[in-house]
């Protein structure tokens, strides 16, 4: 009797994460997300700071970011596209897997929170960029990222959620050190997805 | 301490019931498509069940238009939220009580 009970109760548990709740996210992607960041890290860092023989700091390292900003942008769009596009693939697999659409209401849901942040933050880094402000860029990007996840997390795993936290954190700290942007970006972008993302695969998806 | 099973909805004991209200308690409204791929069953079966909640006045409906297409909506009233949880809490007593 008492076994019956406590399946009614989970079932009534299930039911209620599945029908508003995102969870085909995948651990996985988080995983890949973070390595492609580091990745896109270390061709940055080449790219950027050491073209110049003697890079000293301050201004002339600035600008120098500010020349190859076309081949940083390009960097950080392959990155980006790279992680939606995995981020994208693992999703489907992992609905299919546990017999969900992957396109639902809570995935429309989760995406709409998501942008709203992101959006906003995306205009902030513009305006900044185009008074060149750029030692600001890096501390926003986490900043609004962080803040989009946490906007998105009610609509998937509440894990989400102490990530965004994380990344505000980290945005807010990095404010105070202006100039270790990539840095900052890698251990945003890449060392925390890595940990959080490992963290959510061997919570979630074994 | 005794619990009454008697205070077990009857509306509430079959499976299907039990997931419709679930899936009405986290959402605000969910479609009817949504709700057949989420219990996973026929027409026939969820229609009923949704009649049979809906004859309790535990659910309501809201129809609309999709371009041509006609859409269905439920959500939970006042009253099937209020007995859905005393639903579950009797079910926990139960749980406790049989341990």
């Amino acid at each position: 009797m008492a076994k019956d009970y406590l399946k009614d109760i989970t079932e009534i548990r299930s039911m209620m994460e599945k029908s508003s709740k995102f969870i085909s996210l995948s651990g996985l992607s988080g995983i890949l997300a973070g390595v492609y960041a580091l990745i896109g890290a270390v061709l940055a860092y080449n790219i950027a700071y050491t073209t110049i023989d003697d890079v000293i700091y301050g201004e002339q390292l600035v600008r120098n970011a500010i020349d190859n900003a076309q081949v940083l942008i390009l960097i950080a769009v392959s990155v980006l596209a790279l992680t939606i596009v995995t981020g994208l693939l693992l999703t489907i697999a992992k609905a299919k897997k546990h017999g969900v659409k992957s396109w639902d209401e809570t995935t429309a849901k989760l995406i709409l929170n998501l942008s709203y942040p992101l959006i906003t933050g995306a205009i902030v880094v513009f305006v900044l960029y185009s008074n060149g402000i750029i030692g600001l860029i890096a501390p926003m990007t986490l900043i609004f990222y962080g803040l989009a996840l946490i906007n998105a997390s009610h609509f998937t795993y509440r894990d989400i959620k102490y990530l965004g936290i994380t990344e505000v954190l980290l945005g807010l700290v990095a404010c105070f050190i202006v100039g270790k942007g990539l840095i900052i970006w890698a251990i945003g972008f890449g060392v925390l997805h890595i940990v959080y993302g490992s963290f959510m695969y061997f919570k979630y998806d074994r | 301490m005794k619990v009454d099973i008697h205070s077990l909805n009857k509306a509430f004991e079959n499976r299907v019931r039990l997931g419709i209200m679930s899936a009405l308690v986290a959402n605000e409204k969910v479609e009817y498509n949504r709700l057949k791929e989420l219990l996973n069953v026929t027409d026939g079966n969820l229609a009923s069940h949704l009649k049979a909640l809906e004859k309790e006045a535990y659910i309501s409906i809201e129809k609309s238009f999709v371009g041509r297409k006609p859409n269905t909506k439920y959500f939970i009233t006042k009253s099937g939220k209020t007995a859905f949880r005393s639903h579950i809490n009797t079910l926990e007593l139960l749980i406790k009580n049989q341990m």
